[in-house]
Parts: C-alpha cells; sequence; structure tokens
C-alpha cells in the first residue's frame, strides 16, 4: 500500500506542470449575450437529462415494475444520455463565431456540475438556514426560538452532550488503535501484514445498518430463566458467573457500547492511511535512530509521530466529519432512546418523525455550524497543496 | 521473503524467517504475531457470529449461543431455509432488486458529469475558476442534513418523491464535489505538453477530453465508482427521506432497519438478511480493494 503515497507524491510534482491550455484569443472580451450563453450550457444537460429521467422514472414504472428495464434506461441515460447531451452542447458551441466559442465553451464542461451543485447543495443550505428561523410549519418568522430551545431543551441537550462525546471518544479510539495496529503489522512479512490489515478493514465495507444488526446480536439480552444467552457479551459475562445484563439500556454507557461499533467500522480506514504514511518515513533516519541507540518506542514517538503528524490531522479530522454526522448507527440500535440520541440522528426525528421543520432545519444549521472550521482547516490545507503545485 | 533480503538487519521490516527454520520462523516475534491474531480474531468476530447463525435453523439460534458450534461439531443442523424465508417473505429479494436500481445509476451519472467538470477546471481558463473550485472542496463537508427539509419539499412540488429518478439525482448532487474533487486532481496532474501537442495536431477541448483524458483516467475513476458504489448502496438517510418503505421501491438497507423494527428478535432472519446486506460490498471490496483505498484516502470527507 506504499505505492499509493509514491503515486501520490509523483502526481504533484507532475501537476506543476498544469495549465490551462484553451486556444489563444485575442478578441473582444464578453458581453452580455455570452453570458446568456454560457447559462444556457449550463443549464441545458441538466434539464434535458432530467426531463428524461422523469419520463423513464415515473412513466415506465407506473406501467410495469420491471426494474431491469428502468435499471437499462437509466444505464442509457446515465451515460449514453448524458455524454450525448454534452457531445451536443459542444458541436452547437463549436459552431458559434470565435468571439462566443471561447467565452463559452468552458461552460459546456462545468456548467452541469455546477447547476447540480447549486440545486443539491448551496440552494438547500441558503432555505435550511431560512426555515431554520421560521416555525414548525416552515412559515412566519420565530427567529431565534428555535435555536433558543435547542439550548434549553433537555432531549437535545443531551443529544448535544452525547454527541461531543462521540466526537471525542471514537476519532480517539479509532486512530489510536488503527495506528498501533498498523506500526505492528509493519514488523510482519509483507503477505502477514496484507492479510491481518484486510481483516480489519474490511468492516469498512459494511453498512452502518448492518454493522448496527451485528453488533446489536453481540449486545443481545435475556433476562435469567428465559432460555441461554444468544448475545456474546452476555454470553461471557454469565460464563464468569454474572447476572445477564441489558447492555443498551445502561445509561449512561449505552452510548459508549454504540460508539464501539463506529469505531470497529472506522479503525480500518485509519490504520490504512497511517500505515501509508508510516512507509513513507525514510528507512535510513530510523536505522540512523537505531544505530545511535534509540529503543523502538522512542522512535516511534520521537521519529514516527512527528513524521506522520499531517497524515494524523487528516485522518482525524475525516474520522471527526463522520462522527459527527453519524445518524444510521443510533436510529438502527436505539431510535435515540434511553439517553442516546445526537444531533445528526434528532434531526432527522425532529424534521420526519415529529414534522418539525423549524426544529430540524436549526438543528442541522447546528450541525453545519459545527463543522464549519473543519472545512475552513480543509480549504486552507487544498490551496496549501495548489501553492505548493 | 526471498533470500536476497537476508542480509538486511532485522530492525528492518522485512521479515526473514528462512535462515531459522520453520518453527523458528512461527515463533519469531511472537508477542507482535500475538496482539495482531488477537485484534484480528476480535475484528472478525462479529461478522463470523452472524454468518454462522444465519445457517442455523431458528430453534438451534434461539436455543444457545453461536458459539457452541465449535464445541459439539459434528452434531450440529445447518439450513438454508433463513435466506430463502428473508428473501421471499420478508421481501429481502425485491429489496435487492431496487437496491441495484437505485445504485447502478447513481454511481455512473455523477462520473459522467464530474469528468467533464474536472476537466473544465483543470485545462480551461473562465472566469471563477479558482474560487469555484475552492467551494467544491468546501462542498465535501456540509451534512446531508442540511439539504433533506428543502429538497424533499422540492420533490413533493414537482411530484417526484418516491420514485427512483429522485433518489438517483439526490445521489448525483451530493456524490459531485468528491467525484470533481478527486478527477479534477487527478486529470490536472496528466502532463501539460501531452495536452498542448493534441491542441497543436488540432484536436478540439471535446476530443482531447474523448480520447486523451478519459482512457488515461481509468484508474480515478474506477476508484470513485467504487466508492459511490458502497456509499449509495449501504445509505440508509437518503433513501428513507426520498424513496421511503413503500415494498415496491424499499431499499435492502431500509428493509434491514425495517425487519429490525418489526421481528427484533427474530435473530434467524436478522443474521440472513444482514448477511444479505452485506455480500454485495464485501464481494466488490475484497476484489477490488487497491482501488478503493485510493479514493478513500481523499474521498472520505464526504457526506
Amino acid at each position: 500500500m506504499a505505492d499509493i503515497v509514491d503515486e501520490e507524491a509523483s502526481e504533484v510534482e507532475k501537476a506543476a506542470e498544469a495549465r490551462p491550455i484553451n486556444p489563444i484569443y485575442k478578441g473582444p472580451g464578453p458581453n452580455f449575450l455570452t453570458q446568456l450563453m454560457r447559462i444556457g450550457v449550463s443549464l441545458a444537460v441538466p434539464l434535458i437529462a432530467f426531463g428524461i429521467l422523469y419520463w423513464a422514472g415515473t412513466v415506465l414504472l407506473d406501467e410495469n415494475a420491471n426494474r431491469l428495464v428502468v435499471v437499462v434506461m437509466a444505464l442509457i441515460i446515465g451515460v449514453l444520455g448524458v455524454f450525448a447531451l454534452f457531445y451536443g452542447m459542444n458541436w452547437l458551441t463549436m459552431r458559434l463565431p470565435e468571439r462566443y466559442r471561447h467565452f463559452v465553451l468552458p461552460f459546456v464542461f462545468v456548467g452541469p456540475a455546477i447547476v447540480l451543485l447549486t440545486i443539491f447543495l448551496v440552494y438547500p443550505t441558503v432555505v435550511t438556514f431560512k426555515l431554520s428561523f421560521q416555525n414548525a410549519q416552515g412559515e412566519g418568522f420565530v427567529w431565534l426560538d428555535n435555536y433558543i430551545d435547542i439550548f434549553t431543551d433537555s432531549g437535545t441537550l443531551e443529544a448535544l452532550r452525547n454527541s461531543v462525546l462521540w466526537v471525542i471518544i471514537v476519532p480517539a479510539l479509532a486512530v489510536s488503535i488503527g495506528l498501533g495496529f498498523a506500526v505492528l503489522a509493519d514488523k510482519l512479512g509483507s503477505k502477514g501484514e496484507a492479510f491481518s490489515k484486510s481483516f480489519i478493514f474490511m468492516p469498512m465495507a459494511i453498512s452502518f445498518v448492518g454493522a448496527s444488526i451485528v453488533w446489536r446480536f453481540i449486545y443481545n439480552f435475556r433476562p435469567e430463566g428465559f432460555g441461554e444467552q444468544i448475545g456474546l457479551l452476555n454470553g461471557i459475562w454469565t460464563a464468569i458467573g454474572n447476572e445477564p445484563v441489558a447492555w443498551l439500556l445502561q445509561e449512561p454507557w449505552n452510548n459508549f457500547y454504540l460508539m464501539v461499533i463506529l469505531v470497529w467500522l472506522q479503525v480500518g480506514f485509519a490504520m490504512v492511511i497511517l500505515s501509508a504514511g508510516i512507509k513513507s518515513v525514510p528507512d535510513d533516519i530510523l536505522e540512523a535512530a537505531r544505530i545511535d541507540g534509540a529503543k523502538e518506542f522512542q522512535v516511534f514517538w520521537r521519529i514516527i509521530i512527528p513524521s506522520i503528524s499531517s497524515t494524523l490531522v487528516v485522518v482525524l479530522t475525516t474520522i471527526i466529519i463522520t462522527v459527527w454526522k453519524v445518524f444510521d448507527i443510533v436510529y438502527v440500535m436505539t431510535s435515540g432512546e434511553f439517553g442516546t440520541s445526537v444531533v445528526a440522528e434528532r434531526m432527522v426525528t425532529e424534521f420526519f418523525t415529529f414534522g418539525n421543520e423549524g426544529a430540524g432545519a436549526a438543528l442541522a444549521v447546528v450541525l453545519l455550524v459545527a463543522i464549519t472550521p473543519l472545512m475552513v482547516l480543509n480549504v486552507r490545507r487544498f490551496q496549501a497543496q495548489e501553492a505548493q503545485r | 521473503m526471498t533470500t536476497t533480503t537476508a542480509e538486511k538487519p532485522a530492525t528492518q521490516s522485512e521479515y526473514v524467517p528462512d535462515k531459522r527454520g520453520f518453527w523458528a520462523g512461527v515463533f519469531y516475534r511472537w508477542p507482535v504475531k500475538l496482539v495482531i491474531l488477537i485484534v484480528v480474531i476480535i475484528w472478525i468476530i462479529p461478522t463470523l457470529g452472524v454468518l454462522v447463525s444465519s445457517f442455523r435453523p431458528p430453534d438451534a439460534v434461539n436455543a444457545n449461543g453461536w458459539w457452541t458450534v465449535f464445541t459439539n461439531l459434528g452434531s450440529n443442523e445447518w439450513t438454508l431455509s433463513n435466506y430463502s424465508d428473508v428473501l421471499s417473505s420478508e421481501g429481502f429479494g425485491n429489496s435487492f432488486l431496487n437496491s441495484l436500481s437505485v445504485t447502478i445509476p447513481a454511481t455512473v451519472m455523477p462520473i459522467t458529469i464530474a469528468a467533464f467538470a474536472a476537466y473544465g477546471f483543470a485545462w480551461m481558463e473562465f472566469p471563477g475558476r479558482q474560487w469555484l473550485f475552492v467551494l467544491v472542496v468546501a462542498m465535501l463537508v456540509i451534512p446531508l442534513q442540511m439539504a433533506l427539509i428543502p429538497l424533499l419539499r422540492l420533490y413533493t412540488t414537482i411530484n417526484l418523491n418516491g420514485t427512483f429518478p429522485a433518489v438517483w439525482l439526490a445521489h448525483t448532487g451530493f456524490g459531485l464535489p468528491l467525484a470533481i474533487y478527486l478527477l479534477r486532481n487527478y486529470i490536472g496532474s496528466l502532463p501539460s505538453s501531452m495536452m498542448e501537442s493534441a491542441s497543436i495536431d488540432g484536436a478540439t477541448p471535446f476530443e482531447t477530453f474523448t480520447q486523451l483524458v478519459v482512457p488515461l483516467s481509468v484508474p480515478v475513476l474506477a476508484s470513485f465508482a467504487i466508492f459511490q458504489f458502497l456509499w449509495v448502496w449501504n445509505d440508509l438517510l437518503i433513501a428513507l427521506v426520498f424513496l421511503g418503505g413503500e415494498p415496491d421501491v424499499r431499499v435492502i438497507t431500509l428493509a434491514l432497519n425495517n425487519l429490525n423494527g418489526s421481528r427484533g428478535q427474530a435473530w434467524h432472519l436478522l443474521t440472513a438478511g444482514a448477511f444479505i446486506t452485506m455480500a454485495l460490498p464485501l464481494v466488490v471490496f475484497l476484489s477490488l480493494q487497491r482501488y478503493f483505498v485510493r479514493g478513500l484516502t481523499a474521498g472520505s470527507v464526504k457526506g
């Protein structure tokens, strides 16, 4: 897996050469008509594709529920249809006089994506902000009432507290275990390393819902006298002479039992990325330290950790973002009851179960605002990368 | 593992059992191996329990723990009836097809649109090129919850709720930031001399894109495809909100969630259902792990 890092390093080097290759053009600048055309080519592909999809998805699906037909249709539209639309727009643009062609052509390429991002991310974000100042039906302005509710209601305060705990505990555990495993597996032969890593990594492919069922089975509880314990944890717990425990009802510890599920899922991710980082630490530095008499744990703390600190930050922020938005695990395991609710799950419950749009929107805004520092961090990191190019 | 590496000191990561004989090799660095073995066992036990239970008869699943099958080997009964029950009477077969119907288009559509956009961002000059891309990077982090309410309202007005296109489009929109980000970084790193010579030879940008850029970008297209496939297949939230739980459109994660709600103690069904949900992603993951790791490195901030 070390070659992944090498590949990326060489990509950055090559990128130093990247610069726009539009044909050179020294004519008059863009005018009003150019702007109209830019908007036109940007909108055309999404709108036409939507029209066809709408027809395919609703009309076809209503007549007979033959999924194969629907999927094949969607594939044809998704690959060939969208491609044909791009082709058509390009064909039209290439027939424009050069003055327009030069300015319009880039929007044939990036326009449709910008339109889709606007519809599915920018527009909803703006509307959600507005809704968060409105009442449960999304009418009339109640201004800060929804936010005051969030920070005074015991239910949402509990969700906030739990979310903060999740964000601290899960990344810390996932990164520690992942780092420890990566360091140890590094000392095995290459086959043994790849083999053992794939077991740790495997849960990454499992859905949160699937993982929740897997772990509900482990935490399964039967009161004494209602048969043998079939949950592994209670099986072990009773075998060493204890009374069976309803793990998921034990406030506040049940929060921790739910966090274990996400740790189980995320350690593989931390391990793979950190392992690539560890392998990129130059061997001669490590050897020099060992020749100078450094103990293994000194090599780890004084050389490996500082060398991979930027990778550690990336892994931590990534896991924090995932954890902050966790919804499925809590929803499936406890529906947020027994003191286990988290903000992301609470948002869906408020909006979906209770039909309270204002409260749901305000919780979504809290989710976004809390994550904004990490967003800024990501953007900064990206800009630093670009500056290196 | 070959003798060529045998001269290196033991502090190197290469591990050299050859000189020591088989048993010495097995016990070489045994504390490290023991820790690794314990962690690996802890990590696979949860999945193993589900797998074993899904093949046991319902009575046996309820009578004793799944781990007892290892203590009384030989007297165990195995069955496939849990799977046939879940697939037919609990509707998982239908849901499996629904999940495929959602996942395949929702994986393919963002790739096409993002590939064009990535090429534009990497190699074309237009106003706002820089800050629009910074905006895309920022969008990687926006929580899905932000988009749910307005989109649901929008879908309700145009009568799109509960249809496959609703989910295809939602996944396309939410998948685009990551797709554009990944593809643009890769396409932008292709050598500019190549692009220039294509343009000198008279290729239009469109021809350069289809005949040069797309064939060269197959690895990154594959890694995004795998990532998006797993993401859409494993998604519960978008399917729950925009598609709903009607049996004719319900996806497999929702089917499992509903089974969990209605028959939370029917472990023979739940384990079989969980395994059906996990089967396809696991196959995709195990066969295409390399590409997946690559996509993950850049992509896990999504969602």
